[in-house]
Order: structure tokens, then C-alpha cells, then sequence
């Protein structure tokens, strides 16, 4: 059996969206970059999507998207404009709500952000197939509550060593403190076909041997799962020197391939 | 006129002019210099005073978002200084301000901006400071403040101690340095409830890895990879 698209298996309203938080240690890995280009890939595959952009302190969604957005997050925060007013159409077929650079304000976790992250979650789940948040880099209390916000998470890593070493840190603390029993890994700017499932069994062991027993239930084992590996590939650098979609723009290339991948290893065998 | 209420102004603060010809242009500059000092120097202890110190904190946050560079915010508040005040008067409670002003300036490096911010508030910006060392510098003042025998009346030494907060600049952040303060200043707040005498520091990210997790997660991947040579 197929399995069809969340709208189209139930009238509007009725399915809630998968939420995938898209996450990184340390910032300057890729991780707005992938986020786009998948939320891109799965829109070419007829879902409906909607990337948040949780990423408060240093969101630039817009800058990758090459979008200059009268209306954001911030505005919906401040109740200048309703949500609806805010969620933009981005070029690759899907849907934005960009944080816009007022949003700094917003970038310490207080009751009020709680809230109204929570309810803006509430709102777009019934109206989208997936909402991606891409939340910002490290383990702030914003960042872990915007990441608390989806059930699933995928973190973003280079192979460089810090970048592992942070990435290990983030999937430790939630691990730990989300009880979190399966996290998504993409190795992104991979030097060698192969090197992001090396780099998947390496965390994983350490991770068994560090958080397995640490934290949660010990009757269920963590599960680290490599999504994908991006090789590192001069179309990524020219399509964000440039503004644009990779997906759109260099259909073609490696990593466009990779992230396609990536859509096709999240929705599974059976998506069609 | 005009020169004459910076002359004013300068003779009340107590600076002291050097033995120029007043009206020429060494006069004229050593006067800006005064004003200059006045402006932007704490007038007990010479250290930075706050209005330079928000100036000087603002350019570190901007190089610090721009360049993804370490920096490091140490915040100090001298413990139980009112008791200080109260007991031995508030001549002695300058002397503890000024002894303190030059430990913690001897403490840090040169290229370190050390400001006093408020009464018994210091505040420490440490370029460059790798996350490692946070907590080393940190200690390394408060033990030089809790070193100190400070006179206060000939034959009369007292000790005081502090508590020290402290919060990195956060990397490739574009963020008000307000923020980072309010960082350092929960963790100087965390150190006084702790019992004061202390230095707290943000947690790091690299905190959570001890050395043996990260021997493991790198020993393996110098043996794992294939080798693009062959």
C-alpha cells in the first residue's frame, strides 16, 4: 500500500503536520541551508511544508532565501499582523515564517515565548504535511524548548572535530533531558562517500557507551540513524553565494541528489 | 567662557594639569586629555567606568558575532561590602574599592578591559579567551581579591572576598550586549547564592564532553577512515 501525502489521505484540519527540528552544535555547518533544499525536496514531492524559522538570535532563513520579508515572526509576537499574515511562500514551492531580525529581543526563553512559539505550533500543525523549525546552533534553553517543540530531530554536523563535538553534545543533552530514544544525523560537507555513516557509528558507540545507561529508560536503546551525507560540492557554495535554491538551481548536482535522498530516507519505503 | 568651567571642572575633580605655558597648544591638549580621562575613567580607581565600559563591551559583541571569536564577560560584586561601609566607615570602604580595582587589574592580561560599573561592581572583558579558560581566570581573580590585606587604618588590615559571574560572547551571534551582562550578571547572582567567595560560569557546550568521551569519538575516527591516498 502507498502511502499518500497527510492532506490528501484526510480533509484539511484533520492531520497534523510531522515536526522536524533541524538542528546543529555548532553554527556554520549548513544547517539553514539543508533545511531549505529538504523542505524544498518534499515540496516537489507534492507535500505541503513550512519551514519555521525558530532560530531566534541569528535567524537568516531570509538570507539564504534571498527574501525581504515585510512580515515576520516578530510581528506576529507583537500582534502587528496575525500568523496567517506572516506565513510567506518561499521560491522552491513551500511556506516560511521568517523570525526577522527583531527577534533578538525574543531570544531568551521567558513564559511569553513559551507560549507563543507553543501556540503559533498549535496553529500551522492541521494546515501542513511537515513543519521543519530550523532552530538555532549550541544547547541555550531557547534552542532546546524550540527542538522540545518537534518529535522529531535531525542535527546537522561537519566532519570537522568541533563540529562533531559539539553535534555529540547536543544529541547527549537531549538524550538526557528530552529522553529523546531516536535522533536523525546528516553529515554535511562529507569529504568521502562513506564518511557520515564512519562518523554515525563512531557517535553511536560513544553515545551507547556515555548516555545510553545515563539517563532514560534503559530498556530502550538509543538510536542514532544517518538521514543522509551531503558531500562537499562547489554547486552548495555557488548556490548560497548566490541566493538560490540548490534543488532549484542545480538539480543536477551531488548534493542535490543527497538532499532528495534525505526527503526520500524521511518519508520512508513506501512514499511515492 | 567656556574653557574657563573645563579649567573648573578639571580642578575639582582633582586632575593635575601639567606645567605648560597656559593658551598654547600643549596646554590647550593636555586639557583635552584631562576631559577625556574625566569622561571615561573611574575617578577612584582609574579603572574604565561605565559608560566606556558599555562602549567597549558593544565593540566586543560586534567582534565577537562577526569574526566567531571567544570573548569572555567576567562580572565581580565585592561580598558583604555594606557590612564594610557599616563597620569601619566609608574611607575604608574606598580603600577595599581601590585594593580591589588593582587586584583584579593584575590578575588579567594587558589587552583586558577592566571597568568598575557601580559601587562595588567590577566588570572584566576578555578578548580572545578561550571557553577552557573561563573558569581559570575567573578563580584566578577571586583569589587574588580574597588575597588582599587591605589597610584601612595604620595597623589595621581587613580581607574581603567576592563572588564572580561569568558568560561568553555568544559565536556568530548578532546579539545586544544587554544580553550578554544579563548572562554574567545571572551567573554572579547563582554565585552569591551559593554562598558567595565563588566564580560561576554559563555552562559551555565543550563542558559536556569529558576528555575520555572525546578520545573515543576521535581515536576511532583516525583509525576508521579510509585513507584517500590508496
Amino acid at each position: 500500500m502507498m502511502t499518500t501525502p497527510a492532506s490528501a489521505a484526510a480533509p484539511p484540519g484533520r492531520v497534523l503536520a510531522r515536526t522536524l527540528a533541524v538542528t546543529s552544535g555548532k553554527g556554520g555547518v549548513g544547517k539553514t541551508f539543508v533545511t531549505a533544499n529538504l523542505a524544498a525536496a518534499l515540496s516537489a514531492r507534492g507535500y505541503k511544508v513550512l519551514v519555521l524559522d525558530a532560530d531566534l538570535g541569528l535567524a537568516n532563513l531570509d538570507v539564504v532565501l534571498n527574501l525581504y520579508p515585510k512580515l515576520t515572526l516578530h510581528d506576529v509576537f507583537t500582534e502587528r499582523c496575525s500568523l496567517e499574515q506572516a506565513i510567506l511562500p518561499a521560491p522552491g514551492g513551500f511556506s516560511v515564517l521568517l523570525a526577522g531580525s527583531g527577534m533578538v529581543e525574543y531570544s531568551r526563553l521567558t513564559p511569553e515565548v513559551r507560549d507563543k512559539l507553543l501556540h503559533i505550533l498549535d496553529v500551522v500543525k492541521p494546515r501542513f504535511d511537515f513543519v521543519l523549525l530550523d532552530t538555532g546552533a549550541g544547547i541555550s534553553d531557547v534552542v532546546l524548548y524550540a527542538i522540545s517543540l518537534a518529535r522529531e530531530v535531525m542535527v546537522v554536523a561537519t566532519p570537522e572535530p568541533t563540529s562533531l563535538t559539539d553535534a555529540y553534545a547536543t544529541i547527549k543533552v537531549l538524550a538526557m533531558q528530552q529522553e529523546r530514544r531516536q535522533i536523525g544525523l546528516l553529515i554535511n560537507q562529507a569529504n568521502r562517500v562513506g564518511e557520515g555513516r564512519l562518523i554515525c557509528g563512531q557517535l553511536q558507540q560513544v553515545l551507547q557507551r556515555f548516555v545510553a545507561n545515563g539517563g532514560g529508560s534503559p530498556t530502550e536503546p538509543f538510536k542514532l540513524e544517518l538521514l543522509g551525507e551531503v558531500r562537499a560540492d562547489i554547486s552548495v557554495r555557488q548556490a548560497v553565494l548566490k541566493r538560490q535554491l540548490l534543488l532549484e538551481h542545480y538539480p543536477g548536482s551531488d548534493a542535490a541528489q543527497a538532499i532528495r535522498a534525505l526527503a526520500g530516507r524521511l518519508l520512508g519505503p513506501d512514499a511515492h | 567662557m567656556r574653557l574657563e568651567h573645563a579649567l573648573h571642572l578639571l580642578e575639582q575633580a582633582g586632575a593635575t594639569l601639567p606645567a605648560v605655558e597656559p593658551g598654547g597648544e600643549p596646554w590647550l591638549q593636555a586639557i583635552v586629555d584631562a576631559l577625556c580621562d574625566l569622561s571615561s575613567k573611574d575617578g577612584m580607581t582609574g579603572l574604565m567606568n561605565r559608560r566606556s565600559f558599555d562602549m567597549a563591551l558593544a565593540r566586543e559583541a560586534d567582534r565577537a558575532a562577526r569574526a566567531g571569536e571567544s570573548a569572555l564577560l567576567l562580572l565581580l560584586d565585592i561580598d558583604h561590602f555594606k557590612n564594610v561601609n557599616d563597620t569601619y566607615g566609608h574611607t575604608a570602604g574606598d580603600e577595599v574599592i581601590k585594593a580591589v580595582a588593582v587586584a583584579i587589574a593584575h590578575a588579567v592580561r594587558p589587552m583586558d578591559t577592566v571597568a568598575r560599573v557601580g559601587g562595588e561592581e567590577f566588570a572584566v572583558i576578555l578578548p580572545n579567551c578561550g571557553s577552557a579558560y573561563g573558569t581559570t581566570v575567573a578563580e584566578r581573580i577571586r583569589r587574588s581579591v580574597s588575597a588582599l590585606q587591605i589597610q584601612i587604618s595604620p595597623g589595621r588590615d581587613i580581607a574581603v572576598t567576592a563572588s564572580v559571574g561569568g558568560a561568553f560572547a555568544p559565536e556568530w551571534v548578532r546579539s545586544p550586549p544587554l544580553l550578554w551582562t544579563e548572562r554574567a550578571d545571572r551567573q554572579l547572582y547563582r554565585a552569591k547564592a551559593e554562598g558567595r567567595n565563588r566564580a560561576c560560569m554559563e555552562p559551555q557546550i565543550e563542558a559536556l564532553v569529558s576528555a575520555e568521551e572525546k578520545g573515543m569519538l576521535f581515536a576511532m575516527s583516525q583509525q576508521d577512515l579510509p585513507q584517500e591516498s590508496e
